[in-house]
């Protein structure tokens, strides 16, 4: 079973929610998907053991062979070719590796090569096996890397993504292939707008979701509203209290230290696996 | 004209609670909402559209099924699994590359422009707004943000207005590049957790390598003060300014259910004396 932890907006407690319902459940893959700011690793303490560079293709010109037609640079969708001079410019961090300019080269000039994007992290910590993905800092494009972290699923095991922020493409990409989504929320305007967000996309997607609402009891009641009249089952609230709020700043998962969280955690996923059955 | 743009790296850190009450601080600037996927400055400052347009910036791929033989070569050459198994386009998944297109032997498939989001621009108590919403699930964001900061650079000529303050989303990929290529500083927002400190890095980093000015502000101090201390003498290191430390307060999400900026809805409090005092410095830097 593949379950994506996610939000609209930032900073609502994925990472935090994520890690705690790994590390209760127990046997599980955790993967964390926000390879801009991956943070998972920071509140796991995992072993690293190993690390390999992540690469997407770029295109690559053979100035024998290239006369400057200009047919590349017309098909390109996302002008990432030139022809400054004579002379066939790329712009690899435009390209979206989509094969075109290959395809419609008179002359075959155009060949493919690797460019490093980011790197691909592999660790336990006792039965939690962790990949995290992270991008060279100045690399705009993410999407090739949370691809190469999905790669690493192990579709026969439990498996928990930790999905980036926002809703367009790096939260469509982790979240659409994933059995169930967990979006987490807080009880503020902000909140409630951009879980909206997220409820439209999967929507759009059919992934079936449910709702944990962190921080409770701080802000106003629209978030609970708007699940009831949604029909979107709010799985678990963790409330707002200093000491949760303590334990994440100093990188220690709160289930941890107040073992009363790791019950509710499981109980979280149990409720997750019968929602998929019926 | 300068431009100021506030980031955060890490999600959730304060970023538009504080930019909403720059925009009350400076009195007559132009805003810009660069979280186009989760933009929530509106909610603060309640801008009144006054022209709205549709963001054009992908196309994507239209099957004819009158035309199509159903030969699957168009799901094979795709590099982005954006034809089902049905040979039908997954339009969330399709970047409009146009590879299909030009393989498909039937000429079953062509482009089509794709509208991706609207983009606004609109008048504020403080001044102007230059946003936009991206529809769910769609991509281009770094493109869009790219078109509001120009519209803002319009409008802010026209109406001879000289700050721009922009609230960036988090992370460091293509929208956040895209808010602050060419502005003349950025204030980072962070907070003392290990995620706070580590996103807060990269961020720095990034800022670097783009030759933009940074300022610090720790935001929610007093849930770990030793984080705060650390991220104190980081920055001392790389000789940071850190202007401004606020602590814990729930008249920030008061003020947001309120749908007001803390400057507004509590002008006397701590909180609202440290964003004064962090905007006076700000303005002294730019010289606005």
């Amino acid at each position: 079973m593949i379950v994506a932890v996610a939000s609209g907006k930032g900073g609502t407690g994925k990472t935090s929610v994520a890690v705690n319902l790994a590390i209760s459940v127990g046997n599980v893959q955790l993967l964390d998907c926000d390879v801009e700011e991956p943070n998972a690793h920071l509140l796991l303490n995992p072993k690293i053991y190993r690390k390999e560079p992540v690469c997407n293709l770029i295109p690559k010109v053979d100035r024998e062979l290239c006369n400057a037609c200009g047919e590349c640079t017309k098909f390109c969708q996302f002008n990432a070719i030139f022809i400054a001079s004579d002379k066939l410019l790329i712009f690899p961090e435009l390209c979206h590796s989509c094969g075109g300019c290959a395809l419609v080269c008179p002359t075959k000039a155009i060949t493919w090569e690797k460019q490093r994007i980011g790197t691909l992290n592999f660790g336990s910590a006792d039965d939690v096996s962790l990949v995290y993905g992270e991008l060279d800092v100045s690399k705009p494009l993410s999407v090739p890397l949370i691809k190469a972290v999905k790669n690493q699923i192990n579709k026969s095991g439990n498996v928990i993504l930790d999905s980036p922020p926002g809703t367009s493409c790096p939260f469509v990409e982790t979240a659409s292939d994933s059995d169930f989504c967990l979006l987490v929320t807080e009880p503020t305007p902000f909140g409630l707008h951009d879980l909206k967000i997220a409820v439209d996309v999967l929507r759009r997607v059919a992934v079936p979701m449910g709702v944990v609402v962190n921080r409770a009891g701080i802000g106003d009641r629209k978030v609970y509203d708007y699940c009831e009249k949604e029909g979107i089952e709010i799985l678990l609230e963790i409330p707002y209290e200093r000491r949760i709020a303590e334990f994440y700043s100093k990188g220690v998962p709160f289930s941890l230290e107040m073992p009363e969280w790791a019950e509710k955690f499981q109980i979280l996923y149990s409720k997750i696996k019968e929602i998929l059955k019926e | 004209m300068k431009q100021l743009a506030i980031l955060s790296g890490k999600g959730g850190t304060g970023k538009t609670s504080i930019t909403a009450c720059f925009a009350v601080l400076a009195k007559d600037a132009v805003l810009v909402d660069c979280d186009v996927d989760a933009p929530d400055l509106h909610m603060l400052l309640h801008p009144e559209v006054n022209k709205e347009t549709e963001f054009i910036a992908s196309k994507i791929a239209i099957i004819d099924e009158t035309k199509c033989t159903k030969c699957g070569l168009c799901r094979e050459k795709c590099k982005f699994d954006a034809i089902n198994e049905k040979l039908e386009i997954v339009a969330i998944a399709c970047e409009g590359c146009g590879v299909c297109e030009f393989i498909c032997p039937t000429k079953a498939i062509t482009l089509a422009p794709r509208v991706s989001g609207k983009s606004y621009v609109s008048k504020i108590k403080y001044g102007l707004m230059s946003h936009a919403l991206l529809f769910p699930g769609e991509s281009n964001s770094g493109k869009l943000v790219t078109l509001i900061r120009q519209n803002a650079k319009v409008l802010a000529e026209k109406a001879k207005k000289d700050l721009i303050i922009i609230d960036g989303s988090p992370g460091i990929g293509c929208p956040v590049i895209a808010s602050i290529t060419g502005v003349d500083a950025a204030l980072v927002i962070t907070e003392p957790t290990m995620s706070g400190i580590h996103d807060l890095e990269r961020v720095l980093k990034l800022l670097d390598h783009f030759n933009v000015v940074p300022f610090v502000c720790i935001n929610m101090y007093d849930v770990n003060v030793n984080n705060t201390n650390r991220i104190l003498s980081y920055c001392r290191e790389k000789s940071i300014e850190v202007i401004g430390v606020i602590p814990f307060d729930p008249i920030v999400t008061q003020a947001m259910v309120n749908g007001k900026t803390i400057i507004e809805y509590s002008p006397d409090s701590t909180i609202s004396g440290e964003i004064r005092s962090m905007w006076t410095k700000i303005s002294i830097f730019l010289g606005v």
